[in-house]
């Protein structure tokens, strides 16, 4: 899982930098996000907008990211997906669960 | 086998057991439905949803059925005649009853579980047929 982690306001944004988001790699993505948490990092912002293809397992991930954000006290929102990866979200309603902005820029804007 | 015309695509693959392999078999899928001149609808998105199925039923086979053995192989293949469209997935576990996967729940989201739903939801057509040395998942889509 190649990602690059930057810090900007008081949020952490970590950028996928993968085409795919899928089984072979949502594991490590959620220990990553987990292993961030534990360090005491709150806020998160995943930076979605390289990642042209998501399956049910990277939905998963970012979902146990988001719980366990918020068992940590923190926030953990997307950024920037392109739409067809979108579409997911909202095919699966999950769209309602996550707050998803158009990019990373908006999403510090807005928080 | 299947009966071939000239204008059919069958694609018969087998791979290892391991993830590694998804984006091969879900790229194969994108490759094929942007081929689809005769698809009424957007190929793009059919690209997607193929792609996304492929995906889909290949981890069901990894992880569910074949429980991450890198000794075992999944195979697959993708059949498109002129209206039709059809993918089969192998495996050799143990075997589910289709009818009997819940539906996820969108009021009490859990990480896992849609897998299963999403083929539903993109495919016009599923089934899982359970064999004595093999079952396989067939998912139909219409073209036309």
């Amino acid at each position: 899982m190649k990602l690059q982690i930057d810090k900007q306001k008081d949020w952490r944004i970590l950028r996928l930098l993968e085409p795919r988001l899928d089984a072979h790699n949502s594991g490590e993505l959620k220990d990553r996000i987990l292993k961030l948490l534990e360090n005491g990092e709150k806020d998160l912002i995943i930076d979605l907008s390289e990642v042209r293809f998501i399956d049910s397992s990277g939905l998963g991930a970012l979902l146990s990211g988001y719980k366990n954000a918020n068992l940590h006290q923190g926030r953990l929102v997307l950024a920037g997906p392109q739409p067809r990866v979108r579409s997911m979200f909202e095919l699966t309603r999950l769209n309602q669960v996550f707050d998803i902005y158009a990019s990373v820029d908006e999403a510090l804007a807005e928080n | 086998m299947m009966n071939t015309s000239i204008n059919d695509i069958q694609v018969d693959i087998v791979v290892p057991n391991q993830t590694r392999y998804l984006s091969l078999i879900g790229n194969i899928g994108e490759a094929i439905a942007k081929e689809l001149d005769r698809y009424q609808g957007d190929r793009e998105t059919l690209a997607y949803h193929l792609n996304l199925v492929l995906t889909e039923a290949m981890t069901n086979a990894i992880r569910h059925a074949h429980h991450d053995n890198s000794a075992k192989t999944v195979r697959v293949q993708i059949h498109i005649d002129h209206n039709q469209l059809c993918i089969k997935v192998y495996d050799q576990g143990q075997g589910f009853d289709l009818e009997s996967i819940p539906e996820p729940d969108p009021g009490a989201p859990v990480d896992h579980g849609r897998g299963l739903f999403l083929i539903r939801t993109l495919m016009d057509e599923v089934e899982y047929r359970q064999g004595k040395d093999a079952n396989v998942l067939i998912m139909k889509k219409k073209l036309s």
